[in-house]
């Protein structure tokens, strides 16, 4: 188990380093100086700036100090802030979009897995074909949709839930998570139906009926285990979805969180805001698909067996 | 393609290809017939939408203003007194060539990626794999709105960018079949003869890998017109003059509150497009018999 993890740790490394390159350049290579919107600089001044944000220096020796920098933690200060670290502005964001984006998640695996399991113990009939065919508009309804339509139903029409906001009103924070959550539920529901109807066709599942095991425990201790597995293993590749979901949930309900201020940054062409933030959350992906992958083999007793018991 | 599309000696002797099989087996899924007849309604009305619009695609009627579906305008106006039906039937224009266009960027790479390196194998092959691997691995979505960033945003490149991300899976799905493909006896047959590996890959492998690659090419067209459209609502991807439903969605998300059929048609031929996709995907995979895509 442990060679498992640093194996992937080490996979890990490679792809992170990639990221980083990969958006320095792109940035740097950019069209329009990040000065060229100011009023005539004073050259003493531009030469100041561009000191400061060590623009001055060759484009490697830029890129060695930039990974310097980033070892340290430190991810350099922000073009359109002046006086502000890009270090300081996601701290500002991040915990706004860190809680949408656990409740968004806590709707996709509670929702949809029970859609899913539900589906899966009557395949074929009323029960499995209603949470289905939701699940497929949830697939086919895009969040940015979603989320105005939802506002239109429940904040304007009924009147039940705020329309904006994030922690500022009771309820505001229902229909963001909802919104967000609600794809990555349809596509859990798939993958757990999926998932249950396998297992529950496997040996183990009939010599636990065949010993006398109500129907529930037989669900409860011997199925949801194996069968949830693929939703396990989606959750790395959800949470980079769910991530992307935030710029836009954000920019619907203004919540001030790291989605809207990454958009707001490549609107302000703020580059050094760019580049650390996507730094930021492509190393939060890898990590998380590392997670999600290291779970998932956990609770596969064949993966397990392979690297030898932890 | 001309490479013979029958693969079994049982089914040529009963008279029916893989082709006539499948199709059969289509016809009988409602919803997958469905989608083909909403899509084709959809490229029809796509293809020939300079010439039927109600409305020149600039008109404006600023005494009219934004006004509910009546007679004039079957769908209502916008705020500028453009008539709402043209906006999105020229909006889809460009949604649908996002889509197809995309996608088959993405095909090409995929495809051939996929094909060498199962034809190939060995090193060439782990290598290949390995780079689809970490390119799997980075975060796509934000690179992409970085891409848009930096380059400007140019519908050239939205086709690129998007194609360029969608072709992973394309080639894992094509170098399983390639690999099963290679060992059997006509593919031997093939290399005795002499044939060059370029030409038998593409006139034995990719043929008879053909099923996979439709249904997957299916089910990448929604994920793709998902991507344009998410871009055009933030407003990184069109650009006006031009217009998507994307773009026209997020206008319609602005007022919604005073004019909800701006949001709401537009999202509604959004949706009805994806859900037929889905839907013609997942018919075509059933009709095909093509296990596990991949993802």
């Amino acid at each position: 188990m442990w060679r498992f993890i640093a194996g992937r740790l080490l996979q890990a490394i490679p792809v992170i380093l990639a990221v980083i390159t990969v958006t320095f350049f792109l940035v740097r290579v950019a069209p329009g100086g990040p000065f060229d919107s100011e009023k005539a600089v004073i050259p003493e001044v531009k030469a100041a700036l561009e000191a400061q944000y060590r623009l001055d220096l060759p484009l490697g020796q830029q890129y060695l100090a930039y990974l310097a920098d980033l070892a340290k933690g430190e991810l350099g200060p922000s073009f359109k802030y002046p006086g502000r670290s890009v270090n300081e502005l996601i701290a500002a964001g991040l915990p706004a979009t860190a809680e949408l984006g656990a409740y968004a998640l806590l709707v996709a695996v509670v929702l949809g897995g029970l859609a899913g399991v539900i589906a899966s113990l009557k395949p074929n009939s009323a029960q499995d074909y209603i949470p289905m065919s939701v699940a497929m508009i949830g697939i086919c309804m895009p969040t940015f949709l979603l989320g105005p339509l939802l506002v239109l139903l429940f904040g304007i029409h009924l009147e039940w839930l705020p329309v904006a906001g994030w922690g500022d009103m009771p309820g505001d924070k229902i229909l963001p998570s909802l919104t967000l959550g609600a794809a990555y539920a349809a596509y859990t529901a798939r993958l757990s139906r999926a998932g249950m109807l396998e297992v529950m066709s496997q040996d183990y599942i009939r010599t636990a009926r065949a010993k006398g095991l109500p129907e529930w425990q037989v669900v409860t201790r011997h199925a949801l285990r194996g069968g949830l597995i693929p939703v396990v293993a989606f959750l790395g590749p959800a949470f980079a979805g769910l991530l992307a979901g935030s710029f836009v949930v954000e920019t619907i309900f203004q919540i001030p969180g790291l989605g809207r201020f990454y958009v707001q940054a490549a609107f302000n062409r703020d580059y050094t805001m760019i580049l650390g933030t996507t730094v930021f959350l492509s190393t939060l992906i890898v990590l998380f698909n590392l997670l999600s992958d290291v779970l998932a083999a956990w609770l596969n007793p064949r993966l397990r067996a392979q690297f030898g018991e932890a | 393609m001309t490479a013979t599309t029958i693969t079994d000696a049982t089914l040529a002797e009963q008279g029916t290809s893989l082709w006539q099989d499948a199709w059969r087996r289509l016809r009988k899924n409602r919803l997958a017939l469905f989608g083909l007849a909403v899509l084709s309604t959809f490229i029809v009305i796509a293809l020939v939408t300079p010439w039927i619009a109600p409305y020149a695609y600039d008109a404006q009627n600023l005494d009219l203003g934004a006004s509910p579906p009546s007679a004039e305008h079957w769908l209502g106006t916008d705020i500028f007194g453009r008539d709402l039906l043209t906006q999105i039937m020229f909006g889809g224009r460009i949604s649908l060539a996002v889509g197809f266009v995309a996608t088959a960027v993405a095909l090409v790479i995929g495809v051939t990626w996929g094909a060498v390196a199962g034809y190939m194998g060995g090193r060439v092959d782990a290598v290949m794999m390995r780079l689809v691997d970490i390119l799997y691995a980075l975060p796509f979505m934000i690179f992409i709105v970085l891409l848009m960033v930096v380059f400007g945003r140019n519908l050239l490149l939205l086709f690129l960018a998007i194609g360029a991300v969608e072709w992973l899976t394309m080639a894992r799905i094509m170098r399983g079949q390639v690999q099963s493909l290679r060992q059997q006896e006509f593919v031997e047959a093939a290399i005795s003869l002499g044939l060059s590996p370029a030409t038998i890959v593409r006139r034995h492998l990719v043929p008879n890998a053909l099923g996979p690659i439709i249904v997957y090419t299916t089910l990448t067209i929604p994920s793709v017109m998902l991507l344009e459209a998410f871009l055009s609502f933030l407003g990184l991807g069109v650009q006006p003059p031009a217009t998507s439903w994307g773009l026209l969605i997020s206008y319609g998300a602005e007022t919604m509150e005073e004019y909800p059929w701006l949001l709401i048609f537009p999202g509604a031929a959004l949706t009805l497009t994806l859900f037929s996709l889905n839907f013609l995907g997942d018919g075509l995979r059933d009709a095909l018999d093509v296990r596990g895509s991949g993802d």
